[in-house]
Order: C-alpha cells, then sequence, then structure tokens
C-alpha cells in the first residue's frame, strides 16, 4: 500500500514535462529541484551530525566550475614557463570529475576540522567558502572572474554516431535532476539508515556518550562531509550544465541561507524536510510573482511565513505533520 | 607486563588540572572477574580516575593498561574497542532517540559494514541490521527495559534512565565495565533490583569497577574495595578490612556506619 503510494508520487512528479506545456513552470521547477538536491545534502551534515555548514554553496560552486572547466577546457600559466593546458573533455567526465572533487574539498573540510564544533565548525566552512568564492573571482586566466564562463555545453551521451541524447531541451534536464535527486534520497536513506547513520545522530546527540562506546566520531563527520559536498557539487554540476553559464556569483552567501531556511522549515534531521522546505521556498517566490504581486511585498510575505514557519512550527513541517498525524491516529484509536 | 589475572593495571597515575593535584600517585589493580569498588569523599579524585583510565582526559605522570595492552595515550573510542566501557555520572543518554535506538548505538562495535557497502545497498547490511536489531532485544530483555523499546529516551522515568545507561554501555560488549555512581538518586528498592543486575553482568565474565556512595551496595557487591582520600589511595582491602580501617573510618565512612553494622 505505501509502496504504491510512493510509486503514483515518484510516477507523477516524473510525468510532469508530459503535460505541463508552460516552459517557465518547468525551468522553476528545474531550478527547485536543483535546489532540493543542495538542500538534501546539506541536511546531511545539519539534520543527521548536527554540524551546521554555512559554507555549503563552495561545494555547489567547485562542482560548477570543475564540471564546466573539464568540459571547456582551460590553459593556466602557474609559473613563467609551467604552463597547465586541458583539451575539452566529454560533459559525463566533467560531471564525474565536479563531483569529486566536491568531494574531496568535503573531504579536506572534515579533516582540518575534526576537533571543532559547532560555532567553529561554521566558522571553518564560512571561510572556505570565501576563499573558493575569492578564487573565482579574481583566477582570471582560469575562471574568468567576473566575465564567466560562457557557452558551457550540454550533456551529450550515447554511441557516438548510432544514438545520441543532448540534453538541451527543458524536459531532458527535468528528468536528469528529478534521477539525480531521487539517487540522493535513496543513498542518504541507505546512509541514515545504518550504523554511519546511526554514529552520525550519536555525535550530534551527545558526543562524549558516543566515543565511550567506541563511535569514531571523527570518521562519520568526515563521511558526512564527503558525501554531503559530493551530492551539493552534483547540484552544482547540474546547474552548470542546464544554465549553461558560470560566474562567481554562484557562491553567494544567500544560497548558502536559502538551503538553510528549506532545511530548517521542512525538518532537519528528517529525510521528507529538505524536499517539502525545497519546494515551499523554491516554488514560493515565483508563485507570489504570478500573482502579480509588487516585488517588495513578495519578499516581505516570504520573510514572513519564514517567521511563521520558524515560530509556530519550530522542528519544522515534516516532524510538526507527523505528531499531528499520530495525534489523530491515538484519538481516533481511543474511543 | 601482566600478570596473569591483573586485568586493569593502573601504576603511580598522578591527574593535575591546572596548580590542582587531582589524583597524585595512585596504583591499584582491577583483577579478571571481581568487582573493585573506589570509596572516598567527594573531590577524592574517584571520577578523575575513571576519566583518565577510559581516555578522556591524559594523565600528567603514571601507566595504565589492560590485559596488558597500554591505555594512556588512547582515544575514548579505541580503548572501548579492548572492551573498557564506561557510564557517566551524570545521567548520559541519546536523549531524542528511541530506547532501542540508544542500544543499537551502542552496537556500534558490533557492526562490521563499510561505508561504500552501505552506499551500495548491499544484502550483507540488511543481514546485519536484522542481527543488530536481535542484540539490542537481548540486552533490552537483559537489563528489564524491554516494553520501553519504542519510547523515545527523555520520557523514561530516572531509574530506568539510569538502566539505559547500564544498556549502552553493555552494548559495546565490554570485558570491564566501569559504572560512576549507577544508583546515585535511585530508590531502595530500585537499586536493590540493580545489585540483582550488577551480580547477572559479573556471572557473565565482565569484570567490574564501581564509584559509588551508596555504602550498603558498595559493601553488599565488592570482592574489594579502593579508598581514595584527597587524591591518594589511603586503603584498599576486603569489605570488612575497609570497614575496619580507621583511616577510612575517620575520612569518608565516619564512626556512625562502623556502630550501626
Amino acid at each position: 500500500m505505501k509502496r504504491a503510494l510512493t510509486a503514483g508520487w515518484l510516477l507523477f512528479v516524473a510525468s510532469i514535462p508530459l503535460w505541463l506545456t508552460d516552459l517557465y513552470a518547468l525551468h522553476v521547477l528545474i531550478m527547485t529541484g536543483i535546489f532540493i538536491i543542495a538542500a538534501m545534502s546539506l541536511n546531511l551534515l545539519l539534520g543527521y551530525t548536527g554540524q551546521l555548514s554555512l559554507g555549503h554553496v563552495a561545494f555547489f560552486g567547485i562542482g560548477a566550475y570543475a564540471s564546466s572547466l573539464v568540459s571547456l577546457g582551460f590553459e593556466v600559466h602557474l609559473l613563467p614557463d609551467w604552463v597547465v593546458s586541458l583539451k575539452p573533455k566529454p560533459v559525463w567526465l566533467g560531471m564525474v570529475c565536479g563531483i569529486v572533487l566536491a568531494g574531496l574539498s568535503g573531504w579536506v573540510i572534515g579533516r582540518i576540522s575534526f576537533k571543532v564544533r559547532g560555532a567553529y565548525f561554521v566558522i571553518v566552512t564560512v571561510s572556505f567558502a570565501e576563499v573558493v568564492r575569492l578564487v573565482a573571482l579574481n583566477w582570471l586566466e582560469l575562471t574568468q572572474g567576473p566575465m564567466a564562463l560562457n557557452n558551457i555545453p550540454a550533456l551529450r551521451l550515447g554511441i557516438p554516431g548510432v544514438a545520441e541524447l543532448a540534453f538541451l531541451r527543458k524536459s531532458t534536464n527535468y528528468w536528469l535532476v528529478f534521477t539525480t535527486a531521487l539517487t540522493c534520497y535513496v543513498l542518504i536513506r541507505r546512509l541514515v539508515g545504518s550504523r554511519a547513520g546511526r554514529a552520525m545522530v550519536a555525535l550530534r546527540e551527545n558526543e562524549p556518550l558516543a566515543i565511550s562506546v567506541g563511535v569514531d566520531v571523527t570518521q562519520y563527520l568526515v563521511l558526512a562531509t564527503v558525501v554531503s559536498a559530493a551530492m551539493a557539487g552534483a547540484a552544482g554540476v547540474l546547474y552548470a550544465h542546464y544554465v549553461r553559464i558560470v560566474d562567481p556569483d554562484v557562491f553567494l552567501f544567500i544560497y548558502t541561507v536559502t538551503m538553510v531556511i528549506m532545511v530548517v522549515s521542512g525538518g532537519k534531521g528528517t529525510q521528507a524536510g529538505p524536499v517539502v522546505g525545497g519546494l515551499i521556498f523554491g516554488l514560493l517566490p515565483e508563485v507570489l510573482r504570478a500573482a502579480a504581486i509588487k516585488p517588495e511585498v513578495q519578499w516581505v510575505i516570504y520573510g514572513v511565513l519564514m517567521i511563521l514557519i520558524v515560530y509556530f512550527l519550530p522542528e519544522g513541517i515534516v516532524p510538526a505533520l507527523r505528531r499531528w498525524w499520530r495525534g489523530r491516529a491515538s484519538t481516533a484509536a481511543a474511543p | 607486563m601482566s600478570v596473569s589475572g591483573d586485568g586493569l593495571v593502573v601504576e603511580r597515575l598522578t591527574l593535575r588540572f591546572g596548580g590542582l593535584t587531582a589524583v597524585d600517585d595512585i596504583s591499584f589493580k582491577v583483577r579478571e572477574g571481581e568487582v573493585l569498588s573506589l570509596i572516598g569523599p567527594n573531590g577524592a579524585g574517584k571520577t578523575s580516575a575513571f576519566n583518565a583510565i577510559t581516555g578522556y582526559i591524559k594523565p600528567a605522570g603514571g601507566e595504565i593498561s589492560y590485559r596488558g595492552v597500554r591505555l594512556t595515550g588512547r582515544k575514548p573510542n579505541a580503548i572501548a574497542a579492548l572492551g573498557v566501557v564506561r557510564t557517566f555520572q551524570k545521567t548520559s543518554v541519546f536523549a531524542g532517540q528511541t530506547v532501542r535506538d540508544n542500544v543499537t548505538i551502542g552496537l556500534h562495535l558490533r557492526s562490521r559494514q563499510r561505508a561504500l557497502a552501505i552506499l551500495a545497498g548491499l544484502p550483507s547490511v540488511a543481514r546485519e541490521e536484522a542481527q543488530l536489531a536481535r542484540e539490542a532485544a537481548e540486552i533490552l530483555r537483559f537489563v528489564g527495559l524491554k516494553a520501553r523499546a519504542g519510547d523515545i529516551a527523555a520520557s523514561l522515568p530516572y531509574g530506568e534512565l539510569r538502566l539505559l545507561e547500564v544498556a549502552v554501555a553493555l552494548a559495546a560488549k565490554p570485558t570491564l565495565l566501569l559504572l560512576d555512581e549507577p544508583v546515585s538518586g535511585m530508590n531502595p528498592v530500585e537499586t536493590a533490583s540493580f545489585m540483582k543486575l550488577l551480580g547477572e553482568i559479573r556471572a557473565r565474565g565482565i569484570t567490574v569497577l564501581l564509584v559509588e556512595h551508596d555504602m550498603k551496595m558498595v559493601m553488599g557487591v565488592s570482592d574489594r574495595i579502593a579508598c581514595l582520600n584527597q587524591g591518594r589511595l589511603i586503603a584498599s582491602g576486603t569489605p570488612a578490612e575497609i570497614r575496619g580501617d580507621p583511616e577510612v573510618i575517620r575520612a569518608y565512612l565516619g564512626t556512625q556506619f562502623v556502630h550501626k553494622e
């Protein structure tokens, strides 16, 4: 029954491009999907290990830049007579590189913050994001700085000369994002339902007790950071080859804040939380715009809604709904 | 270096916090299979000694070893992996998790699956999870919390919380269990049933190092007792010897206790 319901939902979400004719609406859904992937990845750290990565956008941007640069090719002069150059590579290889490089930078962050928790972890991640942003902005030879990387190729898959699928249309990009999001969701579910996920929760809830029963918390914090960073990188990769232009603004702090809002309002530490929060705060600005409300008023409504959610549902929408559902079930059973 | 039968060997342990010497040159042994109690007034250094044995603080001097393996310099999680597991003086559980999940977290060392196998969703992961669920249920039955398995830990009454702490520690399959004031705050009925549980833990071959102020319990369960005062070991021996030791009476027990017996 539950499985059939899930399958039905997934089929519905997958079928959207078949009947939704408004291309702009499809674009909004794609961008929301990319943000949901990023929010899910942030939730693995914030919701399960309890450590807030306020520089999460760095992993997103690293994925976007790395994938773009590998598929565009580059040539940089590191020393007067030392030139590193790369011929343009297929997009799928760029995508793999983007995800791997984001995961590696997550490993570095996890390793260097092996002893820092709470506010100090926040500082490490914020600083890291700022450093990466400055590099993207100022290393003109590699990143074009504020001029942005243009003409990033779209993904092409297939056997050359036989059949080829180019991800140029909105519908194909939608399915790519949908498949990636689903994959990330399944991977996170496997992780949090396992000894690794329990070790992360143990770190969040009571670190001294966790180590007393033999949990090597650092190892699992690093694992969470790597997986989280790689998934944020995957979101960045999808973004780069869909929008096909990447500039240093992908590192803007507001994007991390948006991810945090999605995770916290939806319910951190729950799997559905970032999806629900991502849908609400991803689609809300567009819905308000469609309602032809003045731009200033749009953001006031956005902010007020956010405050209301945090004030009345401090644990987030998903845990609150669950509690309400359970309460209803038990009162229905009582008389 | 370990003489057969010596489980835990603490040699010339010294602990300092700034200018304060909390533990001053103490040595004692816990033999395999016995229950050794550390007693003494508050501030005598009992919990500090616990923290040093389990790796939470670094000693200023001295050596600690277990079954011939040096513990000093190891991290708490590595010490737990050697079979030395502790509980905490202040109630310490994973408060937001269910009772069952608390114990399952405690089973961490009993599980083997690596991250890649977990991400790949291999069948061995599901098999291990089923095995862990069985082990958690067995431990909950052993401490008498089976009926509470689905409850959130924070909702348990105090006495059951303390049992849950022991259950989490037992899940790590210790061969040496360090209990820090496990019955403080318990009523006499709860204390009596805890003493019975301690007997069953012992029957499983687990060596116990106990810190406790409840003298009735200490005298009832201990094979040997070591008494600390102001960071120094002032006496050690059987319960009968300790009860009659003039220095222990003066520093800790008081004459009242002796008369009552």
